[in-house]
């Protein structure tokens, strides 16, 4: 009886994916590309304006873009665009920068009826959280296992 | 006499008769395809609350107060209020309940929970327990994505399989069958869905797990009332969506019922209009209960169909079921709406 349910299910789980809508994974990609490339192009002419214009070095050339990029894409989520732009790019705009300021920001906006200290502050990380933990536990792996061969 | 036959099916004696219905739904749902049916359309989703959630019941509230209105009745007439919503321990329904002041029986089976409060409150009025009760559902595009999905702002994108959730309250009066008032539209039978599990995980593509369960009920509503598809002008299922509807006609039938588009609506499919691109269409409690409260009575009460099968189709999933890698289960409750006279 159960091996009969199972092979039902099995079946029925073949047709869904038989079935189901696609996504259409290269269009996609084209439009990820774009827009992420679009995204990359302003942040080199930010990078270029500040080291030509400001007299920035390499180092804090790329600060003074990083802080720009995100003001802009906090600013563009508090506006209701960057959701947009997000459901037209996809990945194209989570990938840079900006779509990790856009993840924390959403959350903040999304919990502030909550109020500043269990909704801000206890969701704030809630969707960038992951990213965090496990981007920083990476570094320190690979900062660990480059400081072992160099020495 | 026993009132319950077959397996799963109950009839009613007295039977159950629409007295009157609103449906109040949000700014998106007002620009697709049923606009003219609603009672009122928001301007915003947020209706002047400082939260969605606050917004969802005053929506809850006052489609109550409205389909009473209409009913000419007071609020202090409803004996039972049923519903509920999509909600952690259903607060639209709850608060609503706290303000309207009256005897409330909350009930959840995720968006199978209009024809549940319909089934409920059919018993409550056949069995002589209550003369007038109102049978809700309600559910809430933001409130329900912050609790189910992402937040709002966030940029992803959703699959192709998925369905947007309808702001929405729908709001049923019930009344005996002797009621002069009533709209001569009754509840004659119905049938209690039993939870049905394909496996299904993809908490995107809600319309496949569901779809099982939908033809359980259908298939054993059949059965238990000696009936074949024949004798109804049509079947309604609540938020299957397009793809869901496709596996519905083909499990249907496998199992020797075959239903089709001719005679099939899914309340899902109707309410929003292609061009504004939601995937597989639209879900949510509020996505039957809009859609029976307007559209639909309005063409039972018009004679366009004279016996209708009244299926909203829930999943069950909670957030926490779906990260501990448990699949989907689904619901169907069903009733027959079905237009008649007093005798």
């Amino acid at each position: 009886m159960n091996d009969l349910r199972k092979e039902e299910q099995r079946r029925y789980q073949n047709k869904v994916n038989e079935r189901m809508p696609k996504s259409e994974t290269a269009l996609q990609c084209v439009k990820a590309f774009c827009v992420g490339g679009l995204i990359c192009v302003i942040g080199q002419f930010l990078n270029d304006c500040a080291i030509v214009h400001m007299g920035l070095d390499k180092d804090m050339a790329s600060t003074f873009t990083c802080i720009v990029l995100i003001f802009i894409a906090a600013t563009l989520t508090g506006l209701g665009i960057y959701d947009k732009i997000g459901r037209f790019a996809g990945a194209g705009s989570v990938v840079p920068i900006t779509g990790f300021a856009n993840s924390i920001v959403a959350p903040a906006m999304e919990h502030r009826v909550e109020g500043y200290v269990m909704g801000i502050g206890a969701n704030l990380f809630t969707i960038a959280g992951p990213v965090l933990v496990y981007g920083i536990s990476a570094s320190v792996i690979c900062g660990l296992i480059t400081c072992l061969i160099i020495a | 006499m026993n009132r319950k036959i077959g397996k799963q099916s109950l009839i009613f004696e007295n039977k159950p008769q629409f007295l009157s219905s609103a449906a109040i739904v949000g700014d998106v749902e007002g620009k697709g395809n049923l606009a003219e049916h609603f009672d009122l359309i928001l301007d915003d989703d947020r209706w002047g609350e400082d939260s969605w959630e606050k917004s969802e019941r005053k929506m809850f509230e006052n489609a109550v107060k409205l389909a009473v209105q209409k009913a000419k009745l007071e609020i202090s007439d409803i004996d039972c209020l049923l519903g509920g919503d999509l909600l952690n321990q259903i607060i639209s329904a709850n608060f609503a309940a706290r303000s309207l002041e009256v005897p409330f029986l909350g009930l959840y089976s995720a968006c199978s929970t209009m024809s549940e409060s319909l089934l409920v409150g059919s018993m409550l009025i056949d069995g002589g327990y209550a003369n007038k009760v109102a049978c809700t559902a309600s559910s809430h595009f933001s409130t329900a994505e912050r609790q189910f999905r992402l937040p709002l702002e966030m940029g992803s994108q959703s699959t192709p399989t998925a369905q947007r959730t309808v702001t929405g309250t729908g709001c049923s009066i019930l009344t005996n069958k002797d009621d002069e008032n009533g709209m001569n539209v009754f509840i004659t039978s119905a049938t209690i869905g039993k939870v049905v599990d394909m496996g299904i995980a993809d908490a995107n593509n809600m319309g496949a797990a569901m779809a099982p369960a939908a033809m359980d009920t259908i298939v054993t509503h059949l059965d238990d009332t000696k009936t074949t598809l024949d004798d109804y002008d049509l079947v309604v299922t609540g938020d299957l969506g397009f793809h869901g509807s496709d596996l519905l006609y083909e499990i249907c039938s496998e199992h020797g019922v075959p239903l089709s588009e001719k005679k099939h609506i899914d309340c899902g499919k109707i309410i929003f209009k292609a061009e504004q691109k939601f995937g597989c269409g639209a879900s949510g409690c509020g996505c039957a209960a809009t859609v029976l409260n307007s559209y639909l009575l309005k063409q039972i009460k018009a004679g366009v169909y004279r016996k209708i099968l009244f299926m909203a189709t829930g999943a069950l999933l909670s957030t926490v079921s779906g990260m501990q890698g448990d699949t989907i289960p689904g619901i169907a409750h069903a009733v027959v709406i079905e237009r008649g006279s007093r005798q």
